[in-house]
C-alpha cells in the first residue's frame, strides 16, 4: 500500500487516534496544574472520538449512529470543560494556586 | 455523441474524467499526510510545552487536524461540530480559565520528582504501542453498508430513534452551565 492511499485504510486512523491517546496520558500525568490536566484529557477524548468515526467509516453497517455518538461525546465534553475549569477557578480562589502538588487540604 | 463525450475527447488524457480522478486521490493523499502531520504536532505542543497558553494554542490546531480528518471519514457536519464546539467553545473556555487562575507550570519538578517526566513517557508509550499492536493485528470485517451517513439521516435519527438521548443531554448541558455558575460564584461575595 503506498504513502498516498492511507487515508482509505481503518489502520491509519486507529494509529493517529492511538498517537493522541498517547500524548493524553503523558500530559496528564506530567502536567502540574488542573488545566494542563484538563488539557490533556480533552486530547483523549478525541482520540477515543477519532476510533468511533473511523470504525463507523469503515466497518459498521449504519454510518449515522457513529456520528451522533461523536455529537454526544462532544457535548459531554463541553459539560466536562465548563465544570472541570469553574471548579479550577474555585480552586485558584481558595488556595490562590492550582498546582496539584499543593491542593492537599480535605477541609469540608 | 453528447456534450460531455466531446470535451472528454478534446481534453488531453490527464484532464479527463479517470486522468483527474487519479490526481485528486494522489492530492487527497498527500493533504491527508499534511493534515495528519499538523494533528500530531499540534498534539505534541498541546502535551508538552511549558507554557500553558501556548498548549491551548497547540491544542485548537490539533482540533483543527482533527476536524479535517473527520472530513476525511465522510462525515463533514461531524467537523464542522468539531470546529464549532472544541475550537470555538472548548478552546476559548480553557484560555479564560488560564487568564482567571494564572496557573503556572513552568516548576520543571516538584515533590513528583524528576522521574514523573521518564515515568510518564514509558507508561504512555506502553499505552500506544499497546493499542498500535492491536490494531495492526486484528482483523476487522466491513459490513456493507445500509446508508450513506447524510446529515439528513443524522438529524432524522436524532429526533426519531435517538430523541430520548437528545434530551437526555440537553438537561445534562443546562444541569452543567447552572452547576458550573454555582460552583464558580461560590464565596465571590467575601
Amino acid at each position: 500500500m503506498s504513502m498516498l492511499n492511507l487515508h482509505n485504510s481503518l489502520t491509519t486512523y486507529l494509529v493517529l487516534a492511538a498517537i493522541l491517546f498517547g500524548m493524553g496520558i503523558y500530559g496528564l500525568i506530567t502536567r502540574r496544574t488542573l488545566v494542563g490536566m484538563l488539557i490533556a484529557s480533552e486530547l483523549i477524548l478525541v482520540a477515543s472520538s477519532i476510533n468511533i468515526m473511523a470504525f463507523n467509516r469503515f466497518t459498521a453497517p449504519d454510518p449515522v449512529i457513529g456520528q451522533i455518538f461523536t455529537l454526544f461525546i462532544m457535548a459531554i465534553a463541553a459539560a466536562e470543560a465548563a465544570i472541570g475549569l469553574s471548579i479550577t477557578v474555585a480552586v485558584y480562589r481558595n488556595y490562590k494556586t492550582v498546582d496539584t502538588e499543593e491542593i492537599v487540604d480535605l477541609k469540608g | 455523441m453528447n456534450l460531455m463525450d466531446t470535451i472528454n475527447s478534446m481534453l488531453p488524457s490527464v484532464l479527463t474524467a479517470d486522468g483527474l480522478a487519479g490526481i485528486a486521490d494522489e492530492a487527497a493523499g498527500v493533504v491527508f499526510l499534511v493534515i495528519c502531520a499538523i494533528t500530531l504536532i499540534g498534539g505534541i505542543i498541546a502535551c508538552n510545552s511549558e507554557r500553558l497558553v501556548r498548549a491551548v494554542a497547540g491544542l485548537a490546531v490539533c482540533f483543527v487536524g482533527v476536524a479535517a480528518i473527520y472530513f476525511f471519514l465522510n462525515s463533514p457536519f461531524v467537523a464542522m461540530m468539531q470546529i464549532l464546539i472544541y475550537v470555538g467553545a472548548v478552546c476559548i473556555t480553557i484560555a479564560f480559565a488560564i487568564m482567571l487562575a494564572a496557573p503556572e507550570d513552568n516548576k520543571k519538578h516538584g515533590p513528583a520528582g524528576p522521574l514523573s517526566g521518564p515515568l510518564g513517557l514509558i507508561t504512555a508509550g506502553l499505552v500506544t504501542f499497546g493499542m498500535i499492536g492491536l490494531g495492526l493485528k486484528t482483523e476487522f470485517i466491513a459490513i456493507p453498508k445500509i446508508n450513506m451517513g447524510s446529515v439528513k439521516l443524522i438529524g432524522v435519527q436524532l429526533l426519531t430513534t435517538y430523541s430520548m438521548v437528545f434530551e437526555l443531554v440537553s438537561i445534562v448541558l443546562l444541569i452543567a452551565i447552572i452547576g458550573s455558575l454555582v460552583i464558580a460564584r461560590h464565596g465571590r461575595s467575601k
